[in-house]
């Protein structure tokens, strides 16, 4: 069961990304969805119509807060609004952990905007490791990183991938949010077995999982979230929930993005395997109690 | 096991700079970097190729995605530039925008926070709307800032009776104020009309269309004053006088009340002896607007 400290021990099921095209059906109709995730940065404001939309969520729904800008890899310090803002943002949904990128982004208080991937070096690991204590100290809630697509790899790079994250959530002592769609998309761009990567994974330390789409182009695959989850990344998904059992699931579509109930049923196929496990423990557990 | 051939800091410099370069008008990379190096050089020294691609296609990748992003956002907070000097012009002008003001916020809404500031200072960019072109915006801006802006507790009319001279106020937050050259607020109400009207035509966003600069009702130059403001959760802006605009500025730059009523006076036409009247008028309006709120409580302790 991945129900973990990294996750607060949380039951969260199957959830969707929180969306601004969603908002009307979610309000007139009060869909039955286990929970949202929203993108923390969205709700870093002082006040009007996005929060009081989000404080209407938080009356019916559980939230959990997914940011896009801490980038835990980058040398330069984070901005201390950018943290006072987050604190704030989480005392008020309450979310039991939060979840940002295992990238950089920003240098000598630059922003790029992007998740830009890092070099899988020791100096990477130090560093990287550090800052996520530091937020994680701060914030006084679970952290967990999540792995990023990446178009580049780096000459310096000392050691794989899942390498690097063991060796950052290690000694960060935090959790990982696993995207399996992104595992799929890094192993085409550069040529390695995304079920290496799967099985690497430290599995009592995932705290949530996602998936997603992504869009092929002739050489390279780009992670746009605009389109539904594809059969290798679903068995990616199945070899996770092999390992590391029920756990905390997102669907992301952020592009073209279709009706609420096409998003959210495309994230309830997550459930069969969600299921196909919890049967396969139970089926242990009472073999186990006949013996 | 390999020893970096770079630092961390040194890579993400190096990284960086060359993400936020702008393309070439064909939207590649381009081949020197900005200290004159060849950008191949410069992307293999710290990229690895693979099967497919070469570092330098592989930074490109990156190079393109950094544009494409924060030029669109930048588009959707200046749909009324863009329609007033045409997206040719308005492409270019983002361009240079943010190459000379890249971010420094972690958010992408901070992102035209300099915008009309830049462009009242770098008018070919512009053409010959230019003072239009500043106008939009600067209003554009305006509504980025009233839209989620804090929200404070405003005054009531009896405790706005109670204030005296040395009284020392702050306005609403989202209450923004600005000066423009032009009556421009129902020309940029119009053009979001427009925008927002194409883009549920379209389903999404226009940008990438190439459109020539609209068609603009005749406006004559005018000295306007306007206030931007929020009820329910929608901005809304008012044309205010001059005195009234400089009032409204000297107190939400801490001065007492009495001199920020002088400052706003000073040069006026309003005779004397009507003035007393038109303040009172303005306090009233300001107390049914909640636009007067008591000042954060450390501005207070510092004084």
């Amino acid at each position: 069961m991945s129900s973990n400290r990294f996750n607060a021990f949380s039951n969260h099921g199957v959830g969707i990304g929180l969306r601004i095209p969603h908002y009307q059906d979610i309000f007139s109709r009060k869909p039955v969805v286990d929970w949202f995730e929203i993108i923390s940065e969205n709700f870093m404001i002082d006040g009007g119509r996005a929060l009081a939309n989000l404080d209407r969520i938080l009356e019916q729904y559980r939230v959990v807060q997914h940011g896009v800008s801490m980038y835990f890899g980058s040398v330069t310090e984070p901005d201390p609004e950018h943290l006072k803002r987050l604190k704030q943002l989480v005392r008020r949904t309450g979310t039991p952990w939060l979840s940002d990128h295992l990238c950089w982004g920003s240098v000598d208080g630059t922003y790029t905007h992007d998740l830009l991937p890092l070099p899988y070096t020791w100096e990477a690991v130090e560093r990287t490791a550090e800052r996520v204590r530091n937020v994680q100290d701060f914030l006084e809630i679970p952290v967990a990183v999540e792995n990023v697509s990446s178009y580049a790899a780096f000459t310096d790079s000392q050691m794989t991938e899942w390498e690097f994250l063991n060796e950052v959530v290690e000694r960060a002592d935090c959790g990982i949010l696993l995207d399996v769609n992104n595992i799929y998309v890094s192993s085409v761009n550069h040529e390695f077995n995304p079920m290496d990567y799967v099985n690497a994974i430290p599995a009592g330390r995932v705290a949530q999982i996602h998936i997603a789409g992504h869009s092929r182009y002739e050489r390279y695959i780009l992670d746009t979230h605009d389109h539904p989850v594809i059969d290798p990344v679903w068995q990616l998904y199945d070899r996770a929930i092999e390992r590391c059992g029920r756990t905390p699931t997102l669907l992301e579509w952020d592009d073209h993005i279709p009706s609420f109930d096409e998003v959210h049923n495309e994230a309830k196929k997550a459930n069969k395997f969600l299921h196909k496990y919890a049967e396969s423990a139970a089926e242990k557990v009472a073999a186990e109690a006949a013996q | 096991m390999t020893v970096p051939s770079m630092s961390l800091a040194d890579l993400q410099r190096t990284m960086a700079s060359a993400v936020m370069q702008p393309l070439t008008a064909g939207e590649n990379m381009r081949a020197k970097s900005r200290d004159g190096r060849p950008m191949r050089k410069v992307a293999a020294s710290f990229i690895a190729p693979n099967s497919n691609l070469t570092p330098f296609e592989r930074l490109e990748i990156y190079n393109r995605q950094y544009w494409y992003r924060v030029l669109s956002a930048l588009a959707e907070d200046f749909p009324g530039l863009r329609a007033v000097v045409g997206s040719r012009k308005f492409h270019a002008l983002s361009v240079a925008y943010l190459d000379a003001h890249p971010n420094r916020s972690f958010t992408l809404r901070n992102l035209g926070s300099h915008l009309a500031q830049w462009l009242a200072a770098n008018p070919k960019y512009a053409g010959r709307r230019h003072a239009l072109a500043v106008d939009v915006a600067r209003i554009e801006w305006a509504f980025v800032e009233t839209f989620d802006s804090a929200e404070d507790t405003p005054l009531t009319a009896e405790q706005i009776a109670t204030l005296d001279a040395g009284s020392k106020l702050a306005l609403q937050p989202h209450l923004q104020l600005i000066p423009l050259s032009y009556p421009a607020d129902e020309l940029v109400l119009n053009l979001h009309q427009r925008d927002k009207k194409q883009t549920s035509e379209a389903g999404v966003a226009s940008e990438e269309d190439e459109e020539p600069p609209i068609a603009l009702p005749h406006l004559r130059k005018k000295p306007t004053w306007l206030a931007s403001h929020r009820v329910d959760f929608s901005v809304y802006y008012l044309r205010i006088s001059r005195e009234e605009f400089s009032t409204l500025a000297a107190i939400r730059q801490g001065i007492g009340l009495a001199d920020a009523l002088a400052t706003g006076f000073v040069g006026s036409r309003i005779p004397a002896e009507r003035r007393a009247a038109q303040v009172q008028q303005w306090f009233a309006n300001w107390a049914e607007l909640g636009w007067i709120c008591t000042p954060p409580l450390e501005s207070i302790i510092k004084d």
